[in-house]
């Protein structure tokens, strides 16, 4: 019961980290935090399979990504890191966002509760609610039809970004020299550095 | 005071208004992508709450589809991101013109 109110905590001010931090690294750290947050949240939810692959795919694979990008695009010579200097111009819009969503959280907490929530079998066990054995025959049974269109998904990505990508090299054969005469030099020191 | 679904509507609620919040403010792609992200995780917390309350599977396996589509999402956008700002030395959408006619 308590940890719901710790996690929230931790999940809100991290999400609010995220979008107000001033360099893009420091936002990617703030989102880690928040995705570790909500995983222990599914776990606690009886949602294990899906605690864990928040952790493997969320925090492992985008956030890696992101951080990757940064590095690429904060090795030109502007400067990359702009602040939320938006806000001037979009406060009205935002502030309507804010009221709206703070309306909404007092109505969902006061109003009485659908349903309490129901104790499943303990944590871990096989064929229990949320199992990894139990989200695993649901989803290779019942469940089939999205199995197959994450698989379709996954492909038109790979393919996507496998089309962006080829944009992007074609772009290098005009400062192909310059590289290769620094790999020619970076051999030659190699080569001083083994005799 | 326990733990209803209420609770978890609202916390839900909440970051994804942070969310969009992030994407109408920052003019940074990458954290407007971010955003993005937050307001798939809170969609997930919801579906994984309700799945809880009412003890039935689809709305787990409909979030790992979610957690597939925002892993591909992620992908691509960071992929456009990279193609159109990688040319030009600066980060920010209101620049962007490539896609005027």
């Amino acid at each position: 019961m308590s940890a719901f109110w710790v996690l929230a905590v931790i999940i809100i001010a991290s999400a609010v980290w995220t979008i107000s931090a001033s360099k893009p690294v420091y936002s990617v750290v703030a989102l880690l935090l928040n995705f570790g947050a909500l995983a222990v949240l599914y776990v606690t939810l009886s949602a294990e399979f899906l605690g864990v692959i928040q952790i493997i795919v969320y925090s492992g694979a985008i956030l890696i990504l992101f951080v990757f990008v940064i590095a690429l695009l904060s090795s030109g010579v502007a400067p990359f890191a702009t602040g939320p200097d938006r806000l001037p111009r979009i406060w009205l819009p935002g502030g309507i966002f804010v009221l709206a969503s703070l309306i909404f959280l007092v109505y969902t907490v006061s109003s009485a509760p659908l349903n309490p929530a129901r104790p499943s079998g303990p944590v871990g066990t096989a064929n229990v609610f949320g199992s990894v054995g139990d989200f695993g025959k649901a989803l290779f049974t019942v469940q089939l039809l999205p199995f197959e269109v994450v698989a379709l998904i996954l492909m038109v990505a790979v393919i996507g970004v496998i089309t962006l990508g080829g944009e992007l090299m074609r772009d290098l054969p005009a400062s192909r020299q310059e590289t290769k005469a620094d790999r020619a030099m970076r051999e030659a020191i190699l080569r001083e550095g083994t005799d | 005071m326990p733990v209803s679904i209420n609770h978890y509507i609202a916390l839900s609620t909440v970051m994804f208004f942070i969310g969009v919040l992030g994407v109408i403010v920052r003019r940074n792609p990458l954290v407007m992508l971010m955003s993005i992200e937050l307001m798939f995780n809170a969609a997930n917390l919801l579906l994984i709450a309700f799945a809880r309350l009412w003890l039935q599977n689809v709305g787990q396996i409909f979030a790992f589809l979610v957690i597939t589509v925002a892993a591909a999402e992620a992908a691509i956008g960071l992929a456009i991101i990279v193609t159109t700002f990688r040319p030009a030395r600066y980060v920010d959408v209101d620049d962007v013109r490539s896609l005027h006619g």
